[in-house]
């Protein structure tokens, strides 16, 4: 594959990233506005950070926010990937079609019906809405995306591949963890950091689903909302979005040294 | 293998600190303790100052929560699986709440602080003798205009919207009852209609006003309008009064044809855990120097008549919010219209919204 | 034998994921369905579908979702394309991912300041000359603002299968004369068509259903089918009407799974 990249397509690459980053580089700029909105810019304050590390709510809200997140997306790997090997072992190609389409519904799904169809059932099921209803529901809707994002690793994965390891006298376990995982390793990852994405941005769900004083940083920017967002949510936004670029920065580093990429395919 | 094992064991150590700092950190602020009072309202219609004085006071917990429309409050108190102590709906789902016994009575000789509030507030057909909720705010739906972005043209009915001057000036609320209602007065009928021809009619009229329409918008409304976004919205007034306070070209009027006049008030759900609580924080809001502080935050019009004495003359004197008895005669509440009438306001809306210019 | 019983071992959380949390909700969806408003069992909901509002919205829907996700796609293929040959091609992968962790409320707001009256955009556009427009509440903002959201989504499908190509293949075809479209057309497209098409999915059936960007960006001047379910449910308390619509929609995408199911590949 040639491996330069021309100035052209180096300028495309610039505009995509700066549209990605304008509305959070808009964001980041208006939390040190003294003038308390995000249209004029009146002068440089630290006021909102201030406030920000003053509010103990706030703090917990951030806190329950990552946690859910973390472990709804752990959980969903790995029922995700238990799903996407089933579904890529079946053996006729309608089964595997199905299960395909009804893996696909809570995708398509609005958020409002799957928040209360979810409601109905806690209720039913006599769950106490709070921590467990949410992970419970944020697990089952980052399910899907990850066996999403782990099934064409799996189609690409030639079969010959396993013959010979069978070949080899490798029993099933082994196959799966020494072979079969290890190559879509990179899938697992992408279902990971997709499932990660779905959890902190849902709101719909949650706000069903959530209960005796339990909450997460999108319900509450969302009931924030309606006197326009204060700065310091602009703040946080502001220290969280650092932390985890310096976070992603390091990872990749470390992975780097130790020559194993993070991501995507093994060359 | 190896790495993927690493990965899921820090994930794992991750969320284990992380859980254990949020127990630390509700244990700090009381919150596992048994004595909480769970408050159910919209989103910033309190002074926060005011929870804490009344934590402090009483030693009572508060958990706040917030939802952004009367119906999906319902939906959660309806379905169970929380333990809402406080809840503050609007007249016509107080009603509804009320028909579904969804509501505990209130205990008035826990409430000396009711009489504060001004009889006209008092005993409205949602809830005779006020047996299950008792008044927090209240107001009415107008327009609010720009003067300097009108050059001249004046705003005191609904009909005037229909100026073709206005193109794409207008932000309407995304809110059936309030547009469909907004192109029945503008026809001179009432707001309660459940006639199917003046409700097709009003829905026409308000066809011809889409060249007009900039956008219908939620709560962001405050922030278009103080930014100049366009000249027009139709809002609530302490929308209104909220944003008049951030830009001063601003003015509000309720319109000569009529309009709507509103009432959120606190209620005691069936879920309630700590109903003794939840008495004692509706007392505690009625005062009538707590009331004042709460008004001035909140910047909605407060039933309290003993709270006005201690808010700013220009506040209490303001007749666009505070209309004396004479006007808000003629103004209309919400009835509760029934599901099926609702449901033909609400078809007619999405009507309206896919009519393209 | 010894196969059967371990594949059914390891599908038993996926399995146990399907019934809770797809099955179960279809199955109330469905039911709720059959109920008009006056809560009696009757086919009116499904017979209103068939009017010309909700047709009408159907397609409008559907024209919506298409030109997103074809945008999405024209944007997204090159940027994976040319991502792929950077130096640190996975850190760059992993900063096209980090923006989908701000909260979508809050960018959502940002758009609202940048694309507003006074905004940094129509500022630009002063400046070059063009003068301010209307950008808020326009087809055009709220596809762009929906390209914005998605585009994560679709760039890590591709990226994982381009990352697959096998250079040689490229090489060979190289050798043999191909040009570079031609490379592109029959070498690294047909082979990442996998990704290509996890990642429209993963678009198209959400977009859908989007429902907040409507209100927010679009002002209401797009009515998507999720819009219409949010008001059955939270507004209309209609859940019998705003049930079928979600029938239709799961409908719809079981076909779109059909038409887009993958062919069985021989390596």
């Amino acid at each position: 594959m040639d491996r330069k990249i021309t100035p052209v397509s180096k300028i495309f690459l610039v505009i995509i990233f700066f549209i990605l980053y304008a509305p959070i580089f808009f964001l980041i700029f208006y939390s040190f506005n003294s003038g308390g909105n995000m249209n004029n810019f009146e002068g440089f304050t630290f006021d909102w950070y201030k406030e920000l590390f003053q509010d103990t709510r706030l703090l917990i809200i951030v806190l329950n926010t990552l946690v859910v997140a973390l472990l709804a997306a752990l959980f969903s790997t790995i029922i995700g990937v238990m799903g996407a090997l089933g579904i890529h072992a079946a053996r006729r190609r309608q089964t595997k079609n199905t299960l395909l389409s009804i893996n696909n519904v809570l995708i398509v799904s609005p958020d409002v019906i799957i928040g209360a169809s979810f409601l109905v059932l806690f209720t039913m099921a006599g769950i106490k809405l709070g921590f467990y209803s949410v992970l419970l529901s944020h697990i089952a809707f980052c399910v899907p995306i990850v066996v999403l994002m782990v099934l064409p690793k799996l189609s690409e994965m030639s079969p010959t591949l396993l013959d010979a390891a069978r070949d080899l006298g490798a029993s099933r376990l082994d196959v799966i963890t020494k072979v079969v995982l290890p190559y879509i390793t990179p899938g697992i990852f992408a279902g990971f950091f997709m499932a990660l994405t779905f959890s902190l941005d849902d709101f719909a769900v949650t706000f069903f689903v959530t209960g005796n004083g339990f909450s997460t940083l999108s319900v509450e920017i969302y009931s924030l909302a309606r006197r326009g967002i204060s700065l310091n949510i602009n703040a946080l936004s502001t220290l969280l979005f650092l932390f985890t670029l310096i976070l992603v920065v390091i990872y990749y580093f470390i992975n780097q040294r130790q020559q194993k990429p993070v991501l995507g395919g093994r060359k | 293998m190896r790495k993927l094992l690493n990965v899921f064991l820090l994930v794992s150590l991750a969320s284990a600190i992380l859980l254990l700092t949020i127990s630390r950190m509700n244990a700090a602020q009381g919150l596992t303790s048994g004595n909480t009072l769970t408050i159910f309202n919209w989103g910033d219609y309190i002074d926060a100052t005011l929870v804490k004085q009344f934590e402090d006071e009483t030693g009572v917990k508060v958990i706040y929560e917030t939802f952004d429309s009367n119906e999906a409050m319902m939906t959660k108190i309806e379905q169970g699986g929380t333990t809402y102590d406080i809840a503050v709906p609007s007249e016509y789902m107080i009603d509804k709440m009320r028909q579904e016994n969804l509501l505990i009575t209130l205990d008035h000789s826990k409430l000396p602080n009711l009489k504060n509030i001004d009889e006209r507030f008092m005993d409205l057909p949602f809830d005779p003798d006020n047996k299950f909720s008792v008044p927090y705010f209240w107001g009415t739906v107008g327009i609010v205009y720009n003067s300097t972005m009108l050059d001249g043209i004046e705003i005191d009915s609904w009909n005037d919207l229909w100026n073709p001057k206005l193109k794409n000036e207008i932000f309407l609320i995304d809110g059936a009852r309030e547009v469909i209602g907004m192109g029945l007065n503008s026809l001179g009928y009432s707001l309660n209609d459940i006639n199917k021809e003046h409700l097709r009619e009003a829905k026409e009229k308000l066809d011809s006003l889409t060249p007009n329409v900039k956008a219908i918008v939620g709560d962001e409304a405050r922030t278009l309008l103080e930014n100049r976004e366009a000249a027009i919205g139709l809002v609530w007034s302490g929308v209104a009064s909220e944003i008049m306070y951030e830009n001063e070209e601003l003015e509000y009027v309720v319109p000569k044809e009529g309009s709507n006049l509103w009432f959120d008030n606190m209620v005691i759900p069936k879920t309630a855990k700590n109903v003794e609580a939840a008495h004692q924080f509706i007392n505690f809001i009625l005062d009538a120097k707590i009331a004042a502080q709460n008004t001035e935050y909140v910047s909605y019009s407060t039933p309290n008549k003993e709270a006005l004495k201690h808010m700013p003359e220009e506040m209490v004197n303001d007749q666009r919010f505070y209309p004396p008895a004479e006007l808000t005669e003629k103004l209309e509440v919400y009835e509760n219209l029934g599901k099926k009438n609702l449901a033909y306001y609400n078809e007619l809306f999405l009507e309206f919204k896919m009519h393209r210019k | 034998m010894e196969n059967k019983v371990t594949r059914q071992l390891y599908m038993v959380p996926y399995v146990l994921w399907i019934v809770l949390f797809v099955i179960a909700p279809i199955l109330l969806v469905l039911y709720y369905s059959f109920f008009n408003i006056e809560g009696q069992l009757s086919l009116d909901n499904y017979q209103k579908f068939f009017t010309p509002v909700y047709l009408k919205m159907t397609l409008s829907s559907f024209w919506y979702a298409f030109l997103i996700t074809a945008i999405t796609l024209l944007v997204a293929y090159p940027t994976a394309y040319l991502l792929t040959k950077t130096k640190h091609k996975h850190l760059w992968l992993l900063l096209i991912i980090v923006p989908s962790w701000i909260n979508l409320l809050l960018k959502a707001y940002a758009f609202l300041g940048i694309f507003g009256t006074f905004g940094a955009a129509n500022q630009f556009l002063e400046l070059i000359g063009i003068g301010t427009q209307q950008i808020l509440f326009t087809d055009f903002s709220f596809i762009f603002v929906s390209v914005y959201i998605f585009i994560p989504f679709m760039i890590l499908p591709i990226f994982n299968s381009l990352n697959q190509l096998n250079p040689t293949l490229l090489d060979a075809a190289n050798d043999l004369g191909a040009s570079k479209w031609m490379t592109f057309k029959r070498v690294i497209f047909p082979l990442t068509i996998d990704g290509v098409k996890s990642g429209c999915q993963v678009v198209f059936i959400p977009a859908l259903s989007l429902f907040m960007l409507t209100r927010l960006i679009a002002g209401n001047r797009v009515i998507t089918l999720g819009t219409a379910i949010e008001q059955h449910f939270l507004v209309t308390q209609d859940w019998g009407m705003g049930s079928t619509i979600a029938v239709f929609l799961i409908i719809f995408m079981f076909l779109i799974m059909f038409l887009t199911g993958t062919k069985k590949r021989g390596v």
